[in-house]
């Protein structure tokens, strides 16, 4: 029973649109015929802090909280954040990382250090991990804040999501001037 | 089916849209503010930002006596602020249905406090209903309204962040037009007097006794079969845990009607399970009774006080590990360093609370709001946060002991505009009526930022989209008794003038206002007219004193020695250019006078 429901973490930093990523997910889970249940921190967290969104799916969910060494996939928007949230990932699990520093505020004030070499020590917990240059990749596109569908795209191919049409998806949910570039932008993360 | 997927906010929303809802009030307040923002989006129902939560109850409350459906909705802290009509509506009950969502944060996700307001339901003897996930939102939002119809009383929804914020998917229906019932003068039941209150007295205990068959008998609490050498009782978010820890390894009493309490449906659940366990948050709202009902059961004892629940905490407390999923990820081994929320940058907060921090012997009483996070070093502008409005009747009190204590130094209250409207007037009120030298800082964003951006008062728009007055601060504030001579308003991007306006509030032998005003950086309008704009370092002049960092800004870093200024952060308020003693910051990127 709840060996079937997979779960899906996403974490980053207030701003840089786990939300809308997580509410693609999540609608194009619910067409394709899941039931979905997604869970998401917000408030204080929106003024720079670190936020986390929670997508479970399966033929029936019911907590919609993600516990430690649940998650199959574990995708972080920013590097410290996926240390941060590493314990979450079940043993297995695949880790997506988006190859991005933000420096909080204790980091920037000196009071605290921005850790070297994150996708190192990443890299030598996690076997199946990918860092992905989202921002890099949805910048050459045309706007780095695109890196969010660049995410999506990655971690549909982590979790073999490919035969929902995630395109017909996106298009109820952007406006049409976007299109083209969340399109592009899902496609590369597939193939990030 | 026509299913959608929706949060919990949304779902309710919708719940009351389909149950013929015709008024809906409140005030904004993580997490319950998306249920107006929703309600806001079904033009049949006439929805409004009121004041505070006390105004918005007593607004649902008028419609509902005047026959209309009427909803209220607040976070758990709100309903402390509305507590005092929603104990009188308790006896005067409804005449149109009356809901007063109230929305819990366990976890303090964003509040004050962890309050569990299920105890108002028992406090207040209206009846209470939990929904455990956004269908149960939608579904239990239409019977609240066919309840406080048919017994008469004000229905309390109890939801949590959890339930709020989580997205589930719901089925859609279509809307009842229920019309608004008649009106007919009744004073025995609407004019609280004491000869009437107490008549009404007798009749809300009736109503107890009703709610209480009716506990035992409706749906909403439901039994669910599985192994029955376990027999958990829980409701709301903690069933959803419950049964992701447990599933079938036990059975299960689901309370969607949680007061009254189902307390034969208790009785007859606990004699045919072998051990019952109580699953709930926080409060041990539902094991006190069971307790007191003599059935032994295990709850509190083994979960924490504090705190949200999750299955892994389920797991931990009662399976002991029985179970391949408590397994923990791999281990981080790298020292991860904090990320508190913090002042935007260009925050309109950052230039008024950089000038208090450089005048010496002040204490601030702050209050709730973006503004909060100033307590934080370097700024360390709050002294204390207690609730809505206390960011200037504490300064009274405060000045008073220091007064007393024969202390010098000068109070200043900290609220926002919203804060003001909210229950600051009251505060400013009684410094000026008892004579109290404080100063208050209005930091005025022309929205209600914290939560969202919502309209009030003084923004001039309504939740509906409308144009209305926009209430004048320095108006309100000569009404309530400040000189006119004692009232300063500065641009906060101004840091010569916030200081000047500082240094006068603190040597002010009377009650004085500074009133810092600009629109929050983050609004679409500031954005937009602000793109482009950011401060840029001369390394030739820099000398990496440090100065520029004191103002705690994201946008400003030292990397690798050297003073940065993140261009895409940066909204060119300025500040960082005017406390550089070497004038080695500049602004950029502006259009003609920028």
């Amino acid at each position: 029973m709840a060996s079937e429901t997979k779960s899906i973490l996403l974490v980053g930093v207030g701003g840089q649109g786990t939300i809308l990523a997580s509410r693609i997910l999540s609608e194009g889970l619910m067409t394709a015929g899941f039931d979905v249940k997604m869970s998401e921190i917000h408030g204080m967290a929106q003024r720079g802090g670190s936020v986390s969104t929670h997508v479970r799916y399966g033929e029936k969910v019911y907590s919609p909280v993600i516990s430690p060494g649940e998650a199959d996939v574990l995708v972080a928007f920013e590097k410290v954040e996926a240390l941060r949230w590493l314990s979450y990932l079940a043993p297995g699990g695949r880790l997506v990382v988006n190859d991005t520093e933000i420096y909080s505020l204790p980091v920037l004030l000196g009071q605290a250090k921005y850790p070297e070499r994150v996708e190192v020590a990443l890299a030598e917990r996690v076997r199946e991990f990918r860092l992905v240059d989202a921002a890099g990749i949805a910048g050459r596109l045309g706007n780095s804040k695109a890196q969010n569908v660049v995410l999506l795209g990655a971690l549909v191919r982590a979790m073999k999501l490919e035969s929902i049409p995630w395109k017909d998806v996106m298009r109820g949910i952007v406006p049409p001037k976007l299109y083209a570039l969340n399109e592009k932008a899902f496609d590369a993360g597939l193939d990030a | 089916m026509n299913k959608r997927i929706m949060t919990g906010n949304e779902a309710i929303a919708r719940g009351a849209w389909e149950a013929g809802c015709h008024v809906a009030a409140a005030y904004p307040g993580t997490p319950s503010t998306e249920i107006l923002e929703n309600v806001a989006l079904y033009p049949e129902i006439v929805s409004e930002w009121s004041t505070n939560e006390k105004v918005a109850v007593e607004v649902a409350a008028g419609a509902s006596i005047a026959g209309a459906r009427a909803l209220a909705a607040m976070k758990h802290v709100g309903l402390n602020v509305a507590a005092d009509p929603l104990f009188t509506m308790g006896y005067i009950g409804a005449n149109g249905g009356l809901v007063i969502v109230t929305a819990d944060d366990p976890g303090l996700f964003s509040s004050q406090n962890e309050q569990d307001n299920r105890w108002y339901a028992p406090h207040t003897k209206v009846p209470m209903l939990e929904p455990s996930d956004s269908q149960e939102c939608k579904d239990f939002a239409g019977e609240a309204f066919a309840l406080s119809e048919r017994f008469d009383t004000p229905v309390l929804l109890r939801v949590t962040t959890r339930v709020c914020h989580s997205k589930g998917i719901v089925s859609l229906g279509t809307r009842s037009e229920v019309p608004v019932r008649p009106y007919v003068r009744d004073t025995a039941k609407n004019v609280m007097v004491p000869a009437n209150a107490k008549k009404k007295h007798f009749v809300v205990e009736e109503r107890l006794a009703a709610l209480k068959r009716f506990s035992d008998e409706t749906p909403l609490n439901r039994i669910e079969w599985g192994d029955r050498g376990i027999g958990i009782i829980t409701s709301g978010i903690s069933y959803q845990h419950a049964r992701e820890a447990f599933g079938g390894g036990a059975s299960y009493l689901k309370i969607g009607f949680s007061h009254p309490l189902p307390e034969g449906k208790i009785r007859a659940f606990a004699a045919l399970v072998g051990k019952v366990l109580v699953v709930e948050e926080n409060e041990p709202y539902i094991e006190t009774t069971v307790r007191a009902l003599g059935i032994p059961c295990v709850g509190r004892a083994l979960l924490p006080a504090v705190d949200e629940l999750s299955p892994a905490i389920l797991r931990k407390a009662f399976l002991d590990g029985n179970t391949t999923a408590t397994a923990e990820g791999p281990g981080v081994g790298v020292q991860v360093p904090p990320r508190p929320p913090v002042l935007c940058p260009g925050c309109t907060h950052r230039g008024i609370f950089y000038a208090m921090s450089r005048q010496k012997g002040i204490t601030a009483t702050t209050d709730i709001g973006c503004y909060t996070l100033g307590f934080l070093p370097p700024l360390e502008i709050g002294d204390t946060c207690i609730c809505m409005g206390a960011g200037i009747s504490a300064a009274v009190g405060f000045a008073k002991a220091q007064k007393i204590a024969g202390r010098p130094g000068k109070v200043f209250g900290v609220l926002g505009d919203s804060t003001f409207f909210h229950s600051g007037i009251t505060g400013l009120v009684d410094s000026v009526f008892n004579r109290v030298p404080v100063a208050l800082v209005i930091v005025d964003n022309r929205i209600t930022a914290m939560t969202g951006h919502q309209e009030n008062p003084g923004t001039g728009r309504t939740l509906m989209g409308e144009e209305t007055v926009s209430l004048d601060i320095e108006t309100l504030c000569r009404a309530c008794g400040v000189k006119a001579g004692n009232i300063a308003t500065v641009d906060p991007y101004d840091l010569a003038a916030c200081e000047e306006a500082v240094k006068a509030a603190s040597s002010s032998e009377e009650p004085f206002v500074i009133i810092s005003r600009r629109p929050c950086a983050l609004l679409k309008d500031v954005l937009r007219e602000r793109a482009g704009l950011h401060c840029t370092v001369d390394m030739d002049l820099c000398v990496k004193c440090g100065a520029c960092l004191k103002l705690a800004c994201p946008a400003l870093s030292m990397r690798e020695g050297k003073v940065v200024i993140d261009a895409n952060l940066c909204n060119g308020c300025g500040l960082c250019l005017q406390v550089c003693p070497r004038k080695a910051i500049r602004k950029e990127g502006g259009k003609d006078g920028e």
